[in-house]
């Protein structure tokens, strides 16, 4: 039954998009009928949550193998979507169109930092780390370097860095679950949390694994859609990707006949928390080539480093299998963001352009008020204007958005009819709970396993070991809700933050432990933990007033933490013993596919 | 020098080529950003603006498919490709 299920996966994905698609229309059939969108809303995120649950409960498992690492039988693609899902948090999904709206090229480097990672992660380390066979990023570290320290302080990194993260998505969960279903946040954040639960905690990954590739399906639809429908309706081109040219040339012209005028800071002050108005082009290069380089570095070094994402190269059936996974999931990924900066293109236009009829500059102020969406996104805390110079038309400088309305609220500018916005609210909801589900696991699983499992109890019976990771599952999962729901941090600075921390203690330790035999447990311990502790007081110093240097911001403080990690690393193993015999023949183990892996099947 | 080592060797150098490959990509185009933007790139786009965009995320895509099946082509030069009942 078991290898029907994967032999029939095509099928059964194929009959599930089928069904959405069945789902959306339906919707949209409603909407005619007269159905509230409030009531669409609800709909689209309670069915598309209910079937992920349905997925979860139906791949719940007793055995360690499924739950660590969903049995080691999930093909290449799929594990790419999956693989996608995992890494497309709601901060992708949200704020990523928003951010290239408001802030052009430097933004932009997130966008080459958040997909060049994958060639790292593809050569310098997944298949290596599946051929380890390895149950968790700890586990590598732990086994390879040797010692109950040593696999300590991958916990320990693992947990900063993916605890910084999930708190992040957990609030997005929230966001999204609170307009939705119109609840207030404190509660919403709870029921994202439930949602997330009933997909990780019965089948552990392989339960993650089935409901990240049906969330994908429903992410991907949600952001092309609306895309490729804006730009057809604006007539700017069927295939948007290849025909924006003359609208982002025409954006330049616009930028230069307005002028970027600067606005006093009293006036500013008037202006809602949140909400920034267009002061930076939005084609022509805005950044030094370091500001955008060093962010784009981080980044990339910070995917070969979040455990969240190498994690799911151990559930490929081999080695070949994983490489080739890592081209499927930057594949899948490719698909979502190289059509935000066409959004950010499609809405600014929109918006800007006084010959298009959803052209608001250069209207009065009345006419401006007086159009229905700007109505419901002004209510929302989502878009503002102000008459600062007093003559009674909109000036470029005088209109205000939220980031998250570039998504949320272009389809509802462009003219598209409300099932969309529910659709992108059901997007939303899937990027922020597969992102989510993959990090508690992550954290959850390097606790009972590495900690509990290697540790504490190593004679522990399969069957606690796995009431163990639930009830972990469980206590991570609602202290992140607790942190979420006190709304300490914004959505993407915390997330990039998990990406300097993770950057900073683990991607010399990984590579080096497969790259450089010489390489010892001194050495690793060295580099984990004064890499954390180095990036850590950067970041500290940096936000309580230090000035840094080198260009390197709180955005980027994991190069700093990354640095003093290498050399750390280097100098302390070459004082120290070179590893014994019988690690350097695992080292050289690790680097041929073929043959048993280094870790037992269950182990 | 033993099958393996010479395997090694292949591998380490396809990883160079790879890093030098995503290094043009992601750092080396952006050393010159605001120079390549002044030039009309594919599709009528400004050449740094359209690298950002999608040029650069596909050449990654690209580069992992080419790097994986080089590697394999190197794991059967030296008979340590994966059998299918492992």
């Amino acid at each position: 039954m078991k290898g029907n299920f994967i032999d029939n996966l095509p099928k059964v994905y194929g009959i599930y998009t089928g069904g959405f698609i069945g789902f959306i229309i339906i919707m949209a059939i409603a909407e005619q009928m007269g159905m509230s969108a409030k009531a669409i809303g609800i709909a689209f995120v309670a069915f598309t949550v209910f079937i992920y649950a349905l997925i979860g409960w139906l791949s719940r498992t007793a055995q360690a193998d499924a739950y660590y690492v969903a049995g080691r039988q999930v093909p290449t693609v799929f594990n790419g979507m999956a693989t996608a899902a995992d890494w497309m948090s709601g901060a992708s999904f949200v704020a990523m169109a928003g951010g290239i709206y408001f802030k052009g090229y430097g933004y932009m480097a997130l966008l080459v930092g958040w997909t060049g990672g994958y060639v790292l992660v593809a050569s310098l380390l997944a298949p290596y780390l599946r051929k380890f066979g390895c149950y968790t990023v700890p586990d590598f570290i732990g086994t390879r370097y040797g010692g109950n320290l040593a696999r300590f302080s991958a916990v320990v990194v693992l947990t900063v860095a993916s605890f910084t993260y999930v708190t992040a998505q957990i609030n997005a969960t929230g966001t999204i679950a609170s307009v939705a279903l119109d609840i207030p946040f404190q509660y919403a954040v709870y029921v994202g949390l439930i949602s997330i639960l009933l997909c990780s905690m019965l089948g552990g990954m392989r339960g993650v694994t089935w409901t990240q590739v049906a969330q994908y399906i429903v992410l991907i639809i949600a952001y092309l859609l609306p895309v490729f429908w804006i730009s057809n309706k604006m007539g700017a081109g069927f295939f948007p990707h290849f025909m924006l040219a003359d609208e982002v040339a025409r954006i330049g012209e616009l930028e230069q006949q307005f002028g970027f005028v600067k606005n006093a800071a009293a006036d500013l002050k008037t202006v809602p928390k949140g909400l920034a108005g267009i002061t930076k082009a939005h084609s022509a290069v805005n950044a030094t080539p370091w500001a955008f380089i060093s962010l784009a570095l981080a980044m990339m070094m910070g995917t070969a480093s979040l455990p969240h994402v190498m994690m799911r190269y151990f559930t490929t059936p081999s080695v070949k299998a994983a490489r080739k996974s890592v081209g499927w999931s930057l594949f899948f990924i490719f698909l979502l963001y190289s059509s935000a900066p066409m959004l950010a293109t499609l809405s600014k236009l929109s918006l800007i352009d006084p010959n298009l009829s959803t052209g608001i500059i250069g209207k009065t102020f009345a006419e401006v008020e007086a159009i229905d969406w700007y109505q419901n996104w002004n209510q929302a805390n989502l878009m503002f204007i102000s008459d600062f110079n007093g003559n009674g038309t909109l000036e470029l400088n005088e209109f205000f958005m939220g980031g998250k309305a570039v998504v949320l609220a272009t389809p509802e500018i462009a003219g598209l009819p409300y099932v969309i916005s529910g659709l992108v609210a059901a997007g939303g909801m899937a990027a922020a709970m597969s992102t989510a589900d993959g990090l508690i696991l992550a954290i959850a699983n390097a606790i009972s396993h590495d900690v509990y499992y290697k540790i504490i109890d190593p004679k522990a019976e399969t069957a606690k070991r796995l009431l163990v990771a639930r009830v972990l599952l469980v206590i991570i999962g609602f202290a992140g809700a607790t942190i979420a729901a006190m709304e300490i941090q914004g959505i993407l600075g915390s997330v990039i933050w998990a990406f300097d921390f993770a950057m900073s203690g683990l991607f010399f330790p990984l590579v080096l432990g497969v790259w450089w035999k010489r390489a010892n447990r001194q050495g690793a311990i060295a580099g984990m933990l004064g890499g954390l502790a180095a990036g850590t007081w950067y970041l500290v110093w940096v936000r309580t007033g230090g000035s840094g240097f080198l260009g390197i911001t709180q955005l980027t403080f994991g190069i700093f933490g990354s640095a003093v990690s290498l050399i750390a690393m280097v100098v302390v193993s070459l004082m120290t013993a070179e590893p014994d015999k019988a690690t350097q023949k695992m080292v050289d183990d690790v680097r041929v596919p073929s043959g048993k892996s280094i870790l037992g099947k269950s182990h | 020098m033993s099958n393996q080592q010479k395997h090694w060797e292949k591998t380490r150098g396809l990883l160079f080529i790879t890093l030098a490959i995503w290094f043009v990509f992601s750092i080396g185009i952006f050393l010159f950003g605001a120079e390549m933007n002044e030039v009309t790139g594919p599709f009528g786009y400004p050449w740094t603006y359209w690298f950002t965009c999608q040029g650069s995320l596909g050449a990654f895509v690209i580069l992992i498919f080419w790097f994986a099946n080089r590697q394999e082509k190197i794991d059967e030069e030296f008979g340590f490709s994966e059998r299918e009942d492992e």
